[in-house]
């Protein structure tokens, strides 16, 4: 009997597997509800019948009010459709916008953008954690400050932000709140009844939900201009025949987080990570943990390996059958490491040693073990190469 | 994206190491781009390179060139392995990416580092024109330190001109 190799996927930050059941409901979205959810026939009702489901049910995850949830085209279409609208919409109010240098690409490009054109922003520093601190963000509130963006956990180092405190900030002196919320919805626990967030971006497929579908929570009395006119559809904000098989999956992904959320299975999987974090400390000497060691996501493990470089990390851990990623220069195409761990104070050759394994809800103890076995062995064959390394001196 | 022959040279590296007895040393590239390679020579009295190891901290690419080059200069004279330059180590890896082209470089350039601190060890100076023992890659002109990204700007610019946005 020959056996399968092991095959451990710890890149779920970047995306998840779409869970069966998310796809059993899609599934007769496509060749049988296909009806167009803006028409009035049978067909149509149908299909409206669904989005209104799934709206639900993505609202119930987070403790919103279904017409509080704009579905899009994904999280950074969420993010654009915040940052854009609320921008265009507050014009008059003023220009000004606060967000952190440790951001989504989506977020701090957007907002570099509207500094081009005729906006201005103050980009907040983060502590060696990750976290930003309230008080700087209260700082940097102008007059004319009309909106803040910092987002809920990051994806690279799993920090995850103090947003009750920084939402506290904002609604005191008038300004928008908006946090992006992709890594951390459907993983921890949100409530929009108690969270002062005007604001959300939500992802499908970083909760077992499929691609290509996103959400933006918009508290009720907030007002956007759309980034995409045209038929009124999703209450006037963003225009388009709605994706309904794919926001079926995520009204489904939605269900079965909430589900997850309140049954354990979350603690179990900070268990699996914490004991990955600690394994990997206790076996590989000169590493470190990047990010907040407690406030950070129950999936995401994050380390920076001295004396080597990611990519040849992540390619022989591939081969061993384990997929992560890295933040390091050789991985993004440029020659500067990651701008994330960079803004942690990181130098510039600890951070070209990035490692991310970020789990699944599916992950079990075998896989930790194996990577815990498969690990340690790759870093030292690369190690034992690198002209840095102490014990080739 | 990278070859089976990169892959190869990768997975199972020639000539990595130290080189105890060499008599010849160069380092070039630069930690803060993500690439330093040391190279090791032992060159015998007939200016033959006699043996050869790398020490390379860098990807998977930058790794691969290394143990390639160590393979084409090993048993060549000093003249004939300055010859060999990073096309030659690219194609003979079956090619590589664009973005890893520096790679092989780097390459190129720390056989010549080395060959020059054979020199300075033997006549008290380099040739002219001669890398030197310690110096940072060409790919980046050493300028990639202290943060700024010149090539990083470069990749946008490049990016807005090759799809379908304007520039803005």
């Amino acid at each position: 009997m020959t056996m399968t190799p092991r095959k451990v996927y710890l890149d779920n930050s970047a995306t998840t597997k779409v869970d069966s059941k998310v796809l059993e409901a899609m599934l007769p979205y496509f060749s049988e509800e296909y009806g167009n959810p803006n028409s009035l026939h049978a067909w149509g009702r149908e299909a409206r019948k669904g989005v209104d489901h799934a709206r639900a049910q993505v609202a119930q995850l987070i403790g919103a009010d279904p017409k509080e949830i704009i579905f899009t085209g994904g999280g950074s279409e969420a993010d654009n459709l915040a940052i854009k609208g609320a921008a265009w919409a507050l014009k008059d109010k003023g220009k000004h916008i606060i967000t952190s240098a440790i951001e989504h690409h989506a977020l701090l490009d957007t907002v570099k953008w509207l500094g081009k054109n005729g906006y201005e922003y103050t980009i907040l520093p983060v502590d060696e954690t990750g976290l930003v601190d309230p008080k700087e963000l209260e700082a940097a509130i102008r007059p004319d400050t009309i909106l803040a963006s910092i987002m809920f956990a990051n994806n690279e180092i799993g920090t995850i932000q103090p947003v009750a405190e920084l939402g506290e900030v904002c609604r005191r002196h008038g300004v928008l709140f908006h946090t992006d919320g992709v890594q951390a919805t459907g993983h921890v626990k949100i409530d929009m009844k108690e969270l002062p967030i005007d604001m959300m971006t939500m992802a499908a497929h970083k909760m077992y939900g499929p691609k290509g579908v996103g959400a933006l929570y918009v508290r009720k009395g907030i007002k956007l201009i759309p980034v995409i006119h045209g038929g009124g559809q999703e209450f006037g904000v963003r225009s388009g025949t709605e994706n309904t098989p794919g926001l079926i999956g995520f009204g489904m992904a939605a269900e079965l987080a909430a589900n997850r959320l309140v049954n354990g299975e979350i603690d179990n999987e900070i268990r699996l990570r914490d004991k990955l974090i600690d394994g990997l400390i206790e076996r590989i000497p000169e590493i470190t943990l990047t990010g907040h060691r407690t406030k950070r996501l129950p999936y995401h493990a994050s380390i920076c390996v001295k004396y080597v470089e990611g990519e040849g990390m992540l390619l022989l851990m591939d081969a061993a059958g384990i997929g992560v990623s890295s933040g390091s220069a050789c991985t993004s195409g440029s020659l500067e490491p990651s701008y994330v761990l960079l803004a942690l104070g990181l130098d510039h050759s600890t951070a070209h040693g990035s490692v991310r394994m970020t789990l699944s809800k599916d992950t079990n103890d075998e896989d930790i073990d194996y990577v815990l076995e498969k690990f340690p062995p790759i870093v030292e064959k690369l190690r034992s190469m690198s002209p840095f390394y102490k014990k080739n001196q | 994206m990278y070859s089976e022959k990169v892959v190869d040279y990768f997975m199972n590296p020639r000539n990595a190491g130290k080189l105890e007895d060499a008599n010849a040393i160069g380092e070039v590239g630069n930690p803060k781009c993500g690439d330093v390679m040391k190279i090791y020579l032992k060159i015998n009295d007939n200016e033959i390179i006699e043996d050869i190891k790398f020490e390379t901290f860098g990807c998977a690419a930058a790794i691969a060139t290394s143990s390639m080059i160590t393979e084409m200069v090993k048993g060549k004279t000093i003249s004939e392995a300055l010859k060999i330059n990073n096309k030659d180590v690219a194609e003979a890896l079956g090619g590589l990416p664009p973005a890893k082209l520096h790679c092989s470089l780097l390459a190129q350039e720390g056989i010549e580092a080395a060959v020059a601190d054979y020199f300075i060890r033997k006549t008290g100076k380099a040739p002219e024109g001669f890398k030197s023992p310690h110096s940072t890659c060409s790919a980046c002109g050493g300028s990639c330190g202290g943060g700024a990204a010149p090539v990083h700007e470069e990749e946008e610019e490049k990016f807005v001109s090759e799809d379908h946005r304007v520039a803005e």
